[in-house]
């Protein structure tokens, strides 16, 4: 067990294309940290970094105090979770987790306990002398972090160990996961491209895009403090809703209506010059049903009309879409993101559509008027050119 | 009749006149091999006096009198020689070209198939030369060189295909459970390539097994001549006689080692390997 240390840390190609770009980040012991953003983000690139398969172009990685750039992947005693599992198919399940240890040379009676051990955390007892080709997914998936577990590394690296699963598998494992390494303790450095696996599963997340980290913090600091746009944007499902807005002294102007400002939002648009442009982003459940909202709360936000275009139900709550009449933000970031969902291929899917989470008792039908209460203190503003948040600037 | 039906004795049709046609052959030599002297120009195909003197005589003399013993055993040497030798090489020259980015990697390749495809018949000559004035005319190693040279490029060929089709990050898995690369290679990557090298080895094998150019300029005596360059040297009980029937039964004798080779390896030849190996 150690801490991990990325220090301006750079990969560089022979072409000259930056993959990861000075990224400093702490990871500690005994940390849970996972590694968010979309593809192409370089997310992959350092934990491949830390595992020694991808050479350090600048920077310096150290785990447990020591700096292992230009240490072999198999003197950093690391164990990693390869996207596709990577198990050795002509070797049994046994073999499979027995592996790491027998190079390691240790005695024969210590491996078999150690297996039998790993065997049964994993639930994967009875499926020891089988091979991979008669494995499930799931299987397979726990063969590939029992080959970690038995060797009770410094650190476990996984890549998306989890892309692989079907969805009812991949929540099932996600807490799998999730116990094994609180059981364990070790530090675990943990890549995904998927938010919600990262807000459920990291003690801290890293958010990257572009080969940059964006912001780094716990799964409700990034949900409450975005630091940018991206951030904001990528975190949280179904996604913050972005319009532009000017802001004046207390007031927001949003498209829909004008909103005073009180309580952390009233905070976060204190730097912001009056009159200035800005982008306004807004979670899904900072909305409500009007006729759901009592009174003195009532008070504490703004109330509008707006024409639902579709609700979806999804039981326990209700997704209300509508239209904003000022057309959608402009944004590199943004447009990223969208690009990254598949979302940019719709023709119209983001364009001022907003989205709001109202309660399942909610009324609102589509094609008819409703009235939604918007909760002030919770409104997000972001400069209109850098993308900043103007609470962290 | 049932359209499957149709189609399955179609199919089956064809499949027996294929099998005729590569047999018949075959069947052909081992009909002459059982002939007498006098009867094999009768043209029968089942022959009317069965003998089995035509394979008596390849092994009367013993050890050292035998036209067929000695030659026999270089072959079966020097085959097995040059396949070890080229598997080995090709291995490691293989995984270098499939895993590895070089400069030259594609002279290399283009080198060997250049190498593949180059006329024997005429670099025989100069070698002819070379080989008496540094003495290896005559000798194993004079044999297994040109055999290397010639068989090795379409084992590299063979093995690069297998290798690529190996997932990189099996390997890369092994390095970060421990492995040196050395380790990787020989502890995963080798045993999954298994059916590339058996194959790989049963090409260079018969390559080996069937050459006839370079055993008969490279050879002159039993030291090193192979069993294609002996039969040439056969000779019938009188001048006049030819010596089809004793051809023929050693001709059928030098199949048996290729066909026993074949199957002891066939089983390991098994495509599907690697399944298991990476979700996809």
């Amino acid at each position: 067990m150690a801490e991990i240390v990325l220090d301006k840390v750079t990969k560089r190609y022979p072409d000259g294309f930056e993959a990861v770009r000075d990224m400093d980040l702490d990871i500690n012991d005994g940390e849970f940290m996972i590694l968010v953003g979309p593809s192409g983000s370089g997310k992959s690139t350092a934990l491949r970094m830390i595992a020694g398969l991808e050479d350090i172009s600048g920077g310096e990685v150290r785990i447990g105090e020591q700096v292992v750039n230009q240490m072999a992947p198999k003197d950093r005693d690391i164990a990693m979770v390869f996207q596709n599992y990577a198990l050795y198919p002509h070797m049994t399940v046994r073999d499979n987790m027995a592996f790491p240890l027998k190079l390691a040379g240790d005695p024969k009676e210590e491996i078999d306990s150690k297996v039998q051990e790993a065997a049964k955390i994993l639930d994967l007892t009875q499926h020891l002398d089988r091979k991979p080709a008669n494995l499930s997914g799931g299987q397979r998936q726990r063969v590939a972090m029992g080959r970690a577990i038995v060797r009770n590394p410094k650190a476990f690296l996984m890549d998306e160990p989890l892309s692989n699963l079907d969805a009812k598998l991949r929540v099932q494992m996600r807490t799998e996961v999730s116990r094994i390494q609180a059981r364990l303790g070790t530090t675990t450095v943990y890549v995904t491209h998927d938010q919600t696996e990262a807000m459920t599963l990291g003690d801290r997340v890293a958010v990257m895009r572009g080969g940059t980290l964006q912001q780094v913090g716990a799964p409700a600091e990034l949900y409450d403090h975005p630091v940018n746009l991206f951030v904001a944007g990528f975190i949280g499902s179904p996604s913050m809703n972005f319009m532009p807005a000017t802001l004046d002294g207390d007031n927001a102007h949003l498209p829909m209506v004008d909103v005073h400002l009180t309580g952390e939002a009233h905070e976060r648009a204190a730097a912001a010059q009056p009159g200035q442009s800005v982008v306004a982003g807004i979670r899904p459940e900072s909305f409500e049903d009007a006729s759901l909202v009592s009174g003195d709360v009532r008070d504490r936000g703004a109330t509008f009309k707006t024409t639902i275009d579709l609700v979806e139900s999804l039981g326990a709550e209700k997704y209300a879409y509508f239209q904003i009449e000022e057309s959608a933000v402009e944004s590199e970031e943004l447009r990223e993101l969208a690009e990254d969902a598949g979302t940019a291929e719709v023709p119209g899917a983001t364009e001022g559509q907003v989205v709001a989470r109202l309660e399942a008792a909610s009324r609102v039908d589509r094609g008819t008027e409703a009235e939604l209460w918007l909760d002030s203190s919770k409104l997000h503003f972001f400069d209109l050119e850098s993308g900043r948040n103007l609470a962290a600037s | 009749m049932r359209r499957g039906t149709r189609e399955y004795a179609l199919w089956s049709i064809l499949i027996l006149v294929v099998l005729v046609f590569a047999l018949i052959p075959i069947v052909w030599i081992a009909s002459l091999s059982l002939k007498t002297p006098e009867s094999v120009t009768d043209g029968r195909f089942i022959p009317a006096h069965w003998t089995f003197d035509n394979y008596k005589v390849l092994f009367q003399g013993g050890f050292d009198n035998s036209p067929f013993i000695h030659p026999l055993i270089n072959s079966i040497a020097i085959g097995l020689i040059a396949t070890t030798i080229a598997i080995v090489l090709a291995a490691f020259a293989a995984y270098a070209i499939a895993r590895l980015n070089f400069p030259g990697k594609a002279v290399i390749l283009g080198g060997a198939l250049a190498l593949a495809i180059f006329p024997a018949i005429s670099v025989i000559g100069p070698l002819f030369d070379m080989w008496r004035s540094i003495g290896l005319y005559d000798t194993y190693l004079g044999l297994i060189i040109p055999y290397l040279t010639f068989s090795l490029p379409l084992a590299i060929y063979v093995l690069v295909a297998f290798y690529r089709e190996i997932p990189w990050d099996l390997e890369q898995a092994a390095q970060v459970d421990g492995a040196t690369p050395l380790q990787a290679f020989t502890k995963v990557i080798l045993p999954l390539a298994a059916p590339g090298t058996f194959t790989a080895a049963i090409l260079v094998f018969i390559f080996c097994w069937n050459d006839f150019l370079f055993a008969i300029t490279l050879t002159s005596s039993n030291n090193a001549r192979t069993v294609p360059a002996a039969l040439a040297f056969f000779t019938g009980e009188s001048q006049f006689t030819a010596p089809t029937g004793n051809i023929a039964a050693a001709a059928i004798i030098v199949t048996v080692p290729i066909i026993i080779f074949v199957l002891f390896f066939q089983r390991r030849i098994v495509a599907g390997l690697t399944s298991g190996a990476v979700k996809g």
